[in-house]
């Protein structure tokens, strides 16, 4: 009884401040785009330039990407979910450190700041789903009527996104190398996700297979779920469901713990 | 009648590191070497206060004696080491101008950037918005970015945003003594409208003078210890005493 009525005062406390997270995700929108020419259109034509450069780099290597059906939409999916994953966790590490001028000086639930940086994230990948799409009509790829099952692994996505950030963001105020560590760890897992190779094809390790290996990566399974939906036009396997579902849920139960237990002492170091 | 606000017992205690860590190498180093110890510093001790509903609380004290530390107390923004604070109603704090500004934004983005910080709905700012613009007097400059704005200017917005709704309780950290006389003589005023609504409201000034003309009770902090609170008159006259007895 007790903790459902801690439970509703969370969530009034939430309510309430709503609109702040609507407010910060419009002005990080605003500041990004403020003064280019081409505003808006950048977050169209970012992606698909960088799908352009790795499509044009690993067409021309032998034995990549011709045994993919569909490869510009197979490399465009791997991309888009990736930098919404490495977006959100790097700007969500520093979200409260930067906003260390408010934390301050008003009392604001602080698991806001890399929410926000995940919402705005968010948009800036639904924005670049208009570059998919391009990429689907000029590639003649059919659309499915499972594309809207591709919901799903993008909003467990997002939950997975937001328990690390908020984990992130508790440590990297007290350790800034986190910050550092993070983008080499990034970097490193994007050639373990899958985005312009197929796993299958892969070697193996010493006794594992590459294919194991990677399936030990959560976001090789987002991004094979969306794959799945959009350009397969499959169902969801039952085992998609369940990692894409329980990674988020781990996630943000750990990143929750950590940022609880040390939330209180983040205006003495910020 | 119950206080609005109760401070119970507390202390406010910070680990004045004397090398601060901020990478996990030094802090391990520091660790195994056993050089891992704080200097603690107590910026507040045993503090206890009942504010009650509709006082104009002044607080007083030389720089250092925990004055800006008890009213982030007591807005929520720090967590007491020791004892709890209870605050009945809500609060608008004051604390230092401008916090939730944004410099690269206009003024009008920033009404509702920082309205919003304060747990206002956007509705709600609309239908202010007009007032908070003619109490700033800043009509001509709406749409332009902060950062073109002189301090003086800031604080104007920044009060008239804080002070649109009927907070129970307002918390002013030294605001009054930005702006030129002609704006510090408009705060005083809507302060004091405000508290004829029912508002309470915790002053912190340097100037004695205006502590006198505008409170009713004053607490008076030295060195994190609460030295002496009650009526105006009696606790103003000891300050004063004591800051003479020190110069």
């Amino acid at each position: 009884m007790k903790s459902v009525g801690k439970l509703k005062l969370y969530w009034a406390d939430f309510w309430r401040y709503r609109y702040l997270l609507w407010n910060l995700v419009s002005r990080d929108f605003k500041l990004k785009y403020r003064r280019s020419v081409l505003g808006v259109v950048w977050s169209v034509l970012n992606p698909l330039l960088m799908c352009l450069v790795y499509w044009a780099v690993f067409t021309s290597l032998p034995g990549f990407g011709s045994n993919i059906p569909n490869f510009p939409v197979y490399l465009m999916i791997g991309q888009l979910l990736f930098t919404f994953f490495s977006e959100s966790t790097s700007a969500g590490m520093g979200s409260v450190i930067s906003a260390s001028a408010l934390l301050k000086k008003v009392y604001i639930p602080k698991y806001i700041f890399p929410m926000e940086k995940c919402c705005f994230a968010l948009v800036n990948c639904v924005f670049s789903f208009i570059a998919l799409v391009l990429v689907m009509l000029v590639t003649g790829s059919p659309l499915h009527a499972t594309v809207i099952l591709a919901v799903y692994p993008l909003l467990t996505l997002f939950v997975f996104c937001f328990g690390i950030a908020m984990a992130l963001s508790a440590m990297a105020v007290f350790f800034r190398d986190i910050m550092h560590l993070w983008s080499v760890f990034t970097t490193a897992l994007m050639y373990f996700s899958a985005i312009f190779y197929d796993p299958a094809m892969m070697g193996s390790v010493g006794s594992f297979s590459m294919q194991t290996i990677i399936g030990l990566n959560p976001l090789y399974w987002y991004i094979t779920a969306f794959r799945t939906a959009v350009l397969y036009g499959r169902l969801l396997s039952t085992n998609m469901v369940l990692v894409c579902g329980g990674c988020a849920l781990v996630s943000v139960l750990i990143g929750t713990l950590i940022f609880k237990k040390t939330q209180d002492k983040f205006v003495l170091h910020i | 009648m119950e206080p609005i606000i109760k401070v119970d017992n507390v202390s406010m205690c910070f680990n004045l590191s004397t090398e601060k860590h901020e990478s996990l190498k030094e802090y391990f180093l520091a660790l195994v070497q056993g050089r891992l110890h704080y200097d603690e510093f107590y910026a507040l001790r045993d503090i206890s206060l009942d504010i009650m509903p509709g006082d104009f609380y002044g607080l007083v004290g030389l720089n250092g004696s925990g004055k800006s530390t008890l009213l982030k107390t007591i807005a929520g923004v720090y967590k007491p080491s020791a004892g709890c604070v209870t605050v009945r109603g809500s609060i608008a704090p004051l604390i230092e101008l401008g916090a939730g500004f944004d410099m690269d934004l206009t003024a009008r983005e920033n009404i509702y950037l920082n309205g919003t910080v304060l747990g206002y709905s956007p509705k709600y700012i609309d239908s202010k918005f007009d007032e908070i613009v003619d109490f700033s007097e800043l009509q001509d400059f709406l749409d332009v970015p902060l950062k073109n704005y002189s301090s003086g200017m800031v604080a104007r917005i920044a009060f008239a945003i804080a002070t649109i709704t009927k907070p129970d309780i307002l918390i002013a950290d030294e605001i009054l003594s930005v702006g030129d006389f002609l704006f510090q003589q408009k705060c005083e005023q809507r302060m004091k409208e405000l508290m004829s609504g029912g508002t309470t409201v915790i002053l912190v000034s340097h100037s004695i003078e205006q502590v006198e003309r505008m409170c009713n009770k004053v607490a008076w902090l030295s060195h994190g210890h609460l030295k002496m609170n009650g009526d105006t008159t009696a606790v103003c006259e000891a300050y004063k005493q004591a800051q003479r007895g020190e110069a």
